[in-house]
Order: C-alpha cells, then structure tokens, then sequence
C-alpha cells in the first residue's frame, strides 16, 4: 500500500466513476433499446427507475457523473492552463464542494416521490 | 499501515525513544522474500532514519541491505518507502515519523536484496530522453549567455539528484514499467527549456512516443515525495503543453 496524497486519490476516483458511468452506460442502451418495442412497454419498462431501491442506485449514477465531469475540468485546466498543476489541490476541494452540492440538489429531487409515498408518476 | 506516535517538543532534545522499526527484508539466497521483520531500536529524536537504519546495520543484524552514499541529502543513494511515502532516509527525522516505524524498498523497481532495488532501467529511460546539452553551432567566443528569466525557466529540473523518488511513486509506473517515468521527463525538461539547447524537438518527439509524456496521469504522487521540492508533475505539463503547440515557451530574452 503506497500512501499518496490527494492527487492520488482525485486520479483513482475518477477511474472508479469513469468505470461505473460506463457500466451505466450499458443499462441506458439496454433501455433505450426498448423504445423499439412501442412507447406502453418503454413507459412500463422505465418504470424501474422509479422503484426505491433503483432510485437509491440513482445517486450513486450522479455522485459518479458529477464527480467525473467536474474533476474532468479540473484535469482540462491542469494539462491546458499553466498554473493548473499548481493549483490542482485547491481545485480539487472545489471539485468536491461542487459534486456535493450537486448532488445534495438533485438526491433531493430523486428521492422526495419516496418519501411523499409516491415514487412513481401511476400512483398520483 | 503504521501508527505514527508523535514525539513531543520536549522529548526531542533530550530524550532516547525505543523505535519499533518493520522492514520488508528480501534475501533471495535465503529464499526470503518480502517478509517483515521487526526490530527495537533506541534512538533520538533528532537522528535521522539513515542513523536508524545504521544502528540496526551495526548492532542486530549486518544482513541488512541498503543504499547510502553521502548520507546528505545530495546524492540521492538511499530513497526508500519509509511509512508508505517515498522518502531519502538521509534527510527525515525520527521526531517526524513517530515511534513506529515501517520501511520497503520503493515500488516500480525489481528489488535486489532488502531496501536495495535495481536502478538499471531507471538509468536506461534517463539516458534515452538525451540528458545533456545537444548544440552544434560554433561556439561564441564567449559563453553562451543566457539572461535572468531564460535560466529561471529551466531551473527546477536541475535540482533533480535522480534519486528515483518520483518514479516508485507513481502509479503509471507501477502499471507500466515500459514508460520513461517522471524522473526522465524532469531531465528532458531541463534541457528543452534551455536557451543554448538545439534537441528540444529531438526530445519532445521521444516524449511523444507511446511510452512518452501522455502516460502521466497528474496524480501528484511524484511532486509530493521530491526530496528536492521540485513540482514534478508542472514541469511534466510544461513538457506536454510544448508537444501540442509544436515548441516550447523558452523566453526570447
């Protein structure tokens, strides 16, 4: 075990969503396939998203997304902007703060229909 | 992973503290590999790891292997992975790494025999990026004059005391010991972003190769251990900025 600091950690997280966006990737293919067989058996399928225990899935999808895309601006402005390796540190707590804040925004959003008691748009 | 005890203000002056020291010992005529051993050694604050190792060396256990030359700092014989971070033992402190302490050769390099790992490729990768001044011009009957900010611009990479810190650190190089590793980099950078210098592009198109520059991931581990405090991973960015815009920035005057 190699004890590195945070640049380390940055790097490994964003290879770990990167993985993790790209196997949802194969999910939504999977679910946009489904379109072919008529818009009842697309709606009823897309149902799963609604399901509880899907939607607690679902934060980890936006946790990964946010993490990956705002860290992907920071490593941009490290490889294009000439103080960005200098400043890669503060950059990356900024990149946490956004990605929580985002993510407190939107979990909000995604979870407020389970705990209405209504998760899905068939029970209104 | 060891628990670091700090040692207190008061204690550095005066006091001995009992070290518990783990080293990962490889002694491959005794068919041992990679096992910890412990030892329990009395020392000071104020001795550095190097002392440590020393005592152990002299009084326990002469078996045991490592690299020293200088002992200051300047030769950069003795990187090692002291507490999980690539240090020189020459240069940290025992009141700077607590009570218990854990050492390994550095990872990335085949290691030889307890602490010792082999420099070989490490040097191979180095000469490969053409480490010294390439200028074929007639030479002025003067030096080659440079200005303030045209020496400033390289002057980082010339701290390097290729101790290959930097190297063992870095994930990429665990991943791939083909690639030429940041200390390389460091090394051509010292001379693409030279005034006098004439092989920037000979360089830049070696870094740009597959093995070359776009292997470095910007994970930092390398500035952070730079025993010479050099910012490894700017000067690396330095030398990736110069292979997309064609030439480096090396200031005109």
């Amino acid at each position: 075990m190699y004890r590195g600091q945070s640049g380390m950690w940055a790097w490994l997280l964003h290879r770990v969503t990167g993985v993790a966006i790209l196997l949802f990737l194969l999910v939504h293919i999977v679910d946009i396939t489904i379109l072919g067989f008529g818009p009842t058996v697309y709606n009823n399928a897309l149902l799963v998203f609604s399901l509880p225990f899907v939607r607690v899935v679902s934060l980890g999808l936006i946790a990964a997304v946010l993490y990956h895309s705002f860290n992907g601006v920071r490593i941009t402005l490290i490889d294009f902007w000439p103080k960005g390796a200098k400043y890669q540190q503060p950059m990356w707590i900024g990149v946490l703060l956004l990605t929580i804040v985002g993510f407190l925004a939107m979990g909000y959003y995604i979870m407020l229909p389970v705990f209405q008691g209504c998760p899905n748009h068939l029970c209104g | 992973m060891a628990t670091a005890t700090r040692v207190t203000e008061a204690d550095r002056d005066t006091q001995t503290v009992t070290l518990t020291v783990r080293i990962k010992r490889t002694q491959p005529d005794e068919g041992i590999v990679g096992k910890w051993q412990e030892f329990r050694v009395e020392a000071s604050p104020l001795d550095r790891f190097l002392d440590v190792l020393n005592k152990i060396k002299w009084t326990q256990d002469g078996t045991l292997t490592y690299r020293r030359s200088c002992a200051h700092g300047v030769c950069g014989s003795d990187a090692m992975r002291i507490n999980g971070h690539n240090r020189l033992a020459c240069k940290i402190l025992v009141a700077d790494l607590g009570t218990k302490i854990s050492a390994e050769p550095m990872l990335g390099y085949p290691v030889i025999r307890d602490l010792v790992v082999d420099m070989d490729p490490f040097f191979a990768k180095y000469e490969k990026i053409k480490p010294y001044l390439i200028n074929d011009e007639p030479p002025p009957a003067t030096e080659r004059l440079q200005s303030p900010a045209q020496r400033e611009r390289y002057d980082q990479g010339t701290k390097c005391i290729l101790c290959g810190a930097c190297t063992g650190s870095c994930p990429s190089v665990w991943a791939n010991r083909e690639w030429v590793g940041p200390h390389s980099i460091v090394n051509a950078h010292r001379f693409i972003f030279d005034s006098r210098d004439r092989g920037a592009s000979e360089r830049l198109q070696i870094l740009a190769d597959r093995t070359g520059v776009w292997r470095c991931r910007t994970i930092f581990n390398c500035a952070e251990v730079c025993p010479r405090g050099i910012p490894v991973t700017e000067l690396i960015e330095d030398v990736k900025r110069a292979i997309v815009y064609g030439s480096p920035d090396v200031p005109t005057d």
